[in-house]
């Protein structure tokens, strides 16, 4: 079965690519925004500033990793809603593959097209960007692994209960964007007012910015077993509920 | 021989809504068998129960010897399966599907491109999926239903919506999967279609079965009424075919006559009668009745409405 697992995924990074918006989307504009942001930030502050500095060095990165992330899942989520309606899904189910072969080619799609963007975000970063950085990249690919996984788990969860396609990307969006908003992405969860503190703590996406920022600046994993048990925890939930409720047509 | 397939008080329902009530039949190894009836009789639910993508809530089947829930990946092995209204990816290859198709089988498959060449889509093999025609995508899906060379083929509404050239190419394929020896499970609402491919048909309404037969000895059963319509001016012409053994009725409409009788003999008696007494005719045809009329006499509505 590795071998259809394999074709499958393969097929459908190809499909993908296909797609009109497909690698310009995922790949091409998380890295040009990049690019820009980092530029123009680096240049607009003296270079001693130490937001400016601390944006670069460790937001930014955060941010691209996580909203490409997010944006893979709601690739994912559309995909599979778009599949069931077609009757895709259950064509595939119709042969000896198994359901769990088919989810996992989708989500190794996902990870590998996550994973392409973010090397590619490196290597622009490495030659255009202008403060130096010196982030554990091996770590900081585990953590967003770990974070990217666990996103995943949630689109399944939504893929798994949105009646119709159509509906598949914006049910998604509502529920994905909201949780970057308190998840200390962009204002720390420190500073949140206090209802949105609460929330912040049982929203996943906090745990995985708390990570990767953590992981970024160089802290050890031991600092944040928390966060990665939040986020093992979240990913065990939203499967476990997904397979109970996924449906196939 | 012990039948490929078997299926036994066999019910399921939908919530509230029952799509199969009791559904016993038995598919012989290297038939085209046929389950026909109207849209919503329950043909594809008892269809997709045979190949293990529902479980039904009661019954039992047996597909090759195995059971359908519980060795499903086994039984897809040895099964190919065509279903309705399926779609595949919008933007694979016609060989990209087939690739795949072929890698996901634990038997070994068939030759790809030699199936793509007998169901005329060489030149299509590079085409994206949603760039083929009505008729080149059920002979996609007719290749990927073969590509593991099965020993039963499922055909779920193989040729609704496609044009009647079309139709009659994939007729020829069915049939061509018979000769290798296969055994072909269908369904269809279309009689022509049954008539001309099935070897033995059950026809299902309303989740149940009301009768399994060859085509012709449900007509020969069901509808023994035979009409020879002929036009002759000869002025004793209506006399003499009301004296014909087994005719009930004579319509005179002008100078053409309905002979209406029953069996099989009805014909060749008309044609005795004709020679016997010398009766020039100008028009000379018979109307047999076929599936269609079956259908009417069993259910008391055309299997159109």
């Amino acid at each position: 079965m590795l071998r259809g697992l394999w074709k499958l995924t393969w097929v459908e990074i190809k499909i993908f690519l296909r797609e009109p918006l497909g690698a310009f989307g995922t790949i091409v504009i998380p890295v040009l925004v990049f690019l820009v942001v980092g530029r123009l930030v680096g240049r607009g502050l003296p270079a001693s500033s130490l937001a400016a500095d601390s944006f670069v060095q460790v937001g930014l990165p955060v941010l691209a990793s996580v909203l490409i992330a997010v944006s893979a899942v709601l690739s994912l989520v559309t995909i599979i809603s778009i599949y069931r309606e077609g009757g895709i899904l259950k064509r595939l189910r119709a042969t000896p593959l198994r359901p769990h072969t088919i989810l996992t080619a989708h989500v190794t799609v996902k990870l590998i097209l996550t994973a392409a963007t973010l090397a590619l975000l490196v290597l622009a970063g490495k030659r255009y960007y202008p403060v130096g950085v010196h982030a554990p990249l091996l770590s900081f690919t585990i953590a967003l692994l770990i974070t990217t996984w666990s996103i995943l788990s949630i689109g399944f969860l939504i893929a798994s209960i949105v009646p119709t396609a159509r509906f598949a990307q914006p049910i998604g969006a509502f529920i994905l964007y909201p949780m970057i908003g308190v998840s200390g992405l962009f204002v720390p969860v420190a500073s949140l007012p206090p209802v949105l503190r609460g929330l912040a703590r049982v929203v996943p996406l906090t745990y995985a910015v708390s990570l990767l920022e953590g992981i970024w600046k160089g802290e050890e994993w031991s600092a944040h077993m928390i966060d990665v048990a939040a986020l093992v925890l979240v990913f065990v939930v939203c499967t476990a509920l997904a397979t109970k409720v996924f449906r196939w047509e | 021989m012990p039948p490929i397939i078997q299926v036994s008080g066999v019910r399921k329902s939908y919530g509230a809504t029952v799509a199969v009530h009791e559904v016993t039949f038995e598919v012989n190894e290297g038939e085209i068998f046929g389950l026909i009836g109207p849209n919503g009789a329950g043909k594809t639910t008892t269809m997709e129960c045979i190949e293990g993508l529902r479980t039904p809530d009661r019954g039992s089947i047996s597909v090759l010897g195995l059971d359908p829930f519980k060795d499903v990946y086994k039984l897809q092995d040895r099964i190919g399966v065509q279903l309705q209204q399926a779609q595949l990816q919008k933007r694979i290859k016609v060989w990209e599907a087939v690739d795949l198709w072929v890698s996901l089988y634990q038997k070994k498959a068939i030759d790809g491109e030699r199936l793509l060449e007998q169901l005329g889509l060489t030149d299509k093999r590079g085409a994206w999926f949603m760039n083929l025609s009505g008729g080149q995508k059920q002979r996609l899906f007719i290749a990927l239903a073969l590509i593991n060379d099965p020993e039963v083929v499922f055909l779920d509404e193989l040729t609704t919506g496609l044009d009647p050239q079309s139709r009659r190419a994939i007729w020829d394929l069915v049939r061509d999967i018979r000769e290798r020896g296969k055994t072909v499970f269908l369904t269809t609402h279309l009689m022509e279609e049954a008539e001309r491919l099935c070897d033995r048909v059950a026809i299902i309404e309303h989740g149940r079965i009301i009768d399994i037969d060859r085509p012709e000895n449900l007509v020969k059963r069901h509808c023994p009424e035979r009409t020879v319509v002929l036009a002759t001016d000869n002025p004793i012409a209506e006399e003499r075919f009301r004296a014909i053994p087994g005719v009930e009725k004579v319509v005179r409409t002008d100078l053409q006559f309905s002979i209406l009788g029953r069996g099989d003999d009805l014909v060749t008696a008309v044609i005795h009668c004709l020679s016997e007494h010398g009766i020039r005719v100008t028009d000379f045809r018979t109307i047999l009745p076929n599936l269609e009329d079956v259908f009417l006499k069993l259910t008391g509505h055309s299997i159109r409405e």
